[in-house]
């Protein structure tokens, strides 16, 4: 975990008592709304359809024990006893009153955390695969260059009133867990010859637009990555459109002027940005890395963990579903589920995000991590520790078995917060998960991602959700849109539209119809819902969903 | 013959706390129902522009449609439903605290 260097502090002290000062002349009168804005926006600050809300960078997901206390601390003081946690690895605030951020963003501070450039067109918190660190299938810990990325981009000068807002994500392993290809710039480790890089993909996004990312170069040197990114953002800051907000993307700028363009703008521009690196970048990332070495892992005897899991059912299915294999021997990766069925996606309160954060001092080395799917992990977990875990997470509600299951739902927090949204999407995740709870079926079903936004903008990455649902209004009244076979892994698709979209009442048995069409197609219960969907297309699900097209057309 | 008007309040989020209020004859409300309902056009814009004078107590005033039960007036749109209750997804904010 990286800690603060005084550098950092000061800088965080500054940037907090200057916004201190500003809250101050907003509420004096001195400063109108206008001018005030971009000042609140830059400090993450937003304002709601119900109140302020304050979105709070957790750097690549990455959180020690003693930030999870502060970020339940802070919800209990200044919101309502909870936090939201979002698909771009933040903690949202959803009820501060104005007066309150300052002490907020102090208290942020004291761990080392932030709300800088969570917002306005900067480079936002850049995200990491939440297994970072621990997953068996990883070239290596991503998280020492997200943290040198985090350093380089925060209040870097060129970069602060750029077209638009800009993501960056990194993955170290060839599994896709962080969506690269649905990035501005997504970095995936690669080696070659022995030697580290990384494929540099470009362009990607969802929203309005959706984009997968296009391989601007296959290997790109380790030590080259900071002036290259700098290279492909200056290049982006100079040509992208700012005269249609809708166009301003980087996807928007590769669609137009094609990624082989893009690529030589790019290597043009490099040769300038490499030469003004000397080479302190490479120094401070192996400094950095010091930070992130590996917890000294343990040795014990495994027989708890059989035994619970011969005995416990319930034990046996969540070690079924919330556990992912780790690095090292005699440990796993817990996946702890804040998708509880009927529940909001991503919420935990300030009871749970403290239970959490002991949990992983004491059985998880201090390490947890937020993921783009809106659940806690901890890394690293020795498996004679899981049967207490367990008993400890059922006793808070957070031992929900459902990870990767029908009821494990993305969802923005949609028009019940959001100023944005044309539609809700919470309500109809707990919609749905009730249902499928109800029916008893989402283990049967097996792998199955639902992701719901409540607009196009897209937060809830319905695009890429294999089942993906998009609320809109409709003439006054709310509508959901349909899309299948979307992919968020290294195998990204955008999913396909199936038809006219269902009302609020309708959907939740639409997707019903869905699944059991999948459970009626699938050649055994090792094909998933997405392996169905590829080897058999669009039409029986189509027929399934607008029987009476099919009525009518025959 | 002359466009029918829909009747219309004047709605923004409180400067301090960031809610929902309404503007009435003589200030502002948390509720809708003891909103001032403004029957005339040119009497809405007026009422507009004087509550988006008031920088330093309000922000993103706007007129909202309304419809009226009995005179009382009820959102004409799923969002100002959402807006004059709170989050859908469970009990807490608004609906609570003013209940």
């Amino acid at each position: 975990m990286y800690s603060y260097s005084e550098f950092d502090s000061a800088f965080l002290a500054e940037r907090n008592a200057q916004f201190r000062a500003q809250v101050e002349r907003r509420i004096s009168g001195a400063l109108t709304e206008d001018e005030f804005k971009p000042l609140r926006l830059m400090n993450g600050l937003y304002l709601q359809l119900h109140a302020y809300m304050l979105r709070v960078a957790i750097p690549y997901g990455t959180l020690n024990s003693a930030k999870m206390r502060k970020l339940a601390e802070i919800g209990d003081r200044w919101d309502k006893g909870y936090g939201h946690f979002t698909t771009r690895q933040n903690i949202q605030y959803n009820w501060p009153a104005l007066k309150d951020v300052p002490d907020m963003l102090d208290a942020l501070a004291e761990v080392g955390m932030h709300a800088i450039q969570t917002s306005g067109n900067t480079i936002r918190n850049v995200t990491a695969d939440h297994f970072a660190g621990a997953a068996a299938d990883e070239i290596a810990d991503p998280r020492p260059v997200a943290e040198l990325l985090r350093q380089w981009s925060t209040d870097h000068p060129e970069f602060q009133f750029m077209p638009r807002k800009f993501k960056i994500a990194i993955t170290g392993s060839p599994n896709d867990r962080a969506v690269t290809k649905a990035h501005d710039i997504g970095l995936r480790m690669v080696e070659r010859d022995g030697a580290r890089g990384f494929e540099v993909i470009v362009g990607g996004g969802l929203g309005r637009t959706p984009m997968i990312g296009k391989v601007i170069n296959d290997f790109l040197p380790e030590a080259d990555l900071l002036p290259y990114l700098e290279a492909i953002v200056s290049v982006w800051n100079q040509i992208g459109r700012r005269d249609n907000k809708y166009k301003a993307r980087i996807k928007i700028t590769v669609h137009e002027h094609g990624i082989d363009e893009i690529r030589r703008l790019v290597e043009d521009r490099f040769v300038q940005t490499r030469a003004t690196f000397s080479g302190v970048d490479q120094q401070m990332l192996r400094e950095i890395e010091g930070h992130f070495a590996p917890p000294t892992f343990k040795t014990a005897s495994e027989a708890t963990f059989k035994d619970a899991y011969h005995s416990d059912p319930l034990f046996r299915s969540w070690a079924d579903t919330n556990l992912t294999a780790h690095k090292a021997d005699g440990y796993k990766i817990v996946s702890i589920s804040l998708k509880k069925h009927g529940e909001t996606p991503g919420d935990a309160t300030g009871d749970q995000m403290r239970l959490m954060a002991d949990l992983a001092e004491q059985y998880g080395h201090d390490e947890l991590r937020i993921s783009h799917e809106q659940n806690v992990i901890l890394p690293h977990v020795h498996v004679s520790d899981l049967p207490a875990l367990h008993a400890a997470l059922k006793n808070a509600e957070l031992a929900t078995a459902n990870i990767g299951l029908i009821s494990d739902i993305i969802a923005c927090p949609g028009m019940d917060y959001c100023a944005l949204a044309t539609a809700r999407s919470i309500p109809i995740a707990q919609d749905i998960a009730t249902r499928f709870d109800d029916l008893k079926r989402e283990h049967d079903i097996g792998q199955l991602k639902i992701k719901i936004s409540g607009c196009i903008n897209a937060c809830g990455h319905h695009h890429v959700g294999h089942i993906g649902i998009l609320g809109l209004d409709r003439a006054g009244v709310e509508n959901y849109q349909i899309t299948l076979g979307g992919d968020h892994t290294e195998t990204a698709a955008v999913g396909d539209r199936v038809g006219p979209g269902f009302s609020a009442d309708d959907i939740v048995p639409a997707v019903e119809r869905i699944v059991d069409t999948y459970l009626d197609l699938r050649t055994s219960q090792d094909e998933a819902f997405l392996d169905t969907y590829k080897r058999t297309g669009m039409a029986p699900f189509k027929t399934a969903l607008y029987p009476e097209t099919k009525v009518a057309a025959e | 013959m002359p466009k029918i008007f829909t009747p219309k309040v004047v709605t923004a989020n409180h400067l301090l706390a960031g809610d929902v209020i309404y503007q009435t004859a003589t200030g502002w409300t948390r509720k809708l129902a003891e909103a001032e309902v403004l029957q005339d056009e040119a009497d809405a814009d007026l009422r507009l522009i004087e509550a988006s004078q008031q920088v330093d107590t309000v922000v993103g005033a706007y007129l909202a449609d309304v419809a009226l039960s009995d005179g009382v007036p009820i959102p004409a749109h799923f969002r100002e439903t959402f807006r004059a209750t709170g989050p859908s997804n469970y009990a807490h904010g608004k609906q609570v605290e003013l209940s």
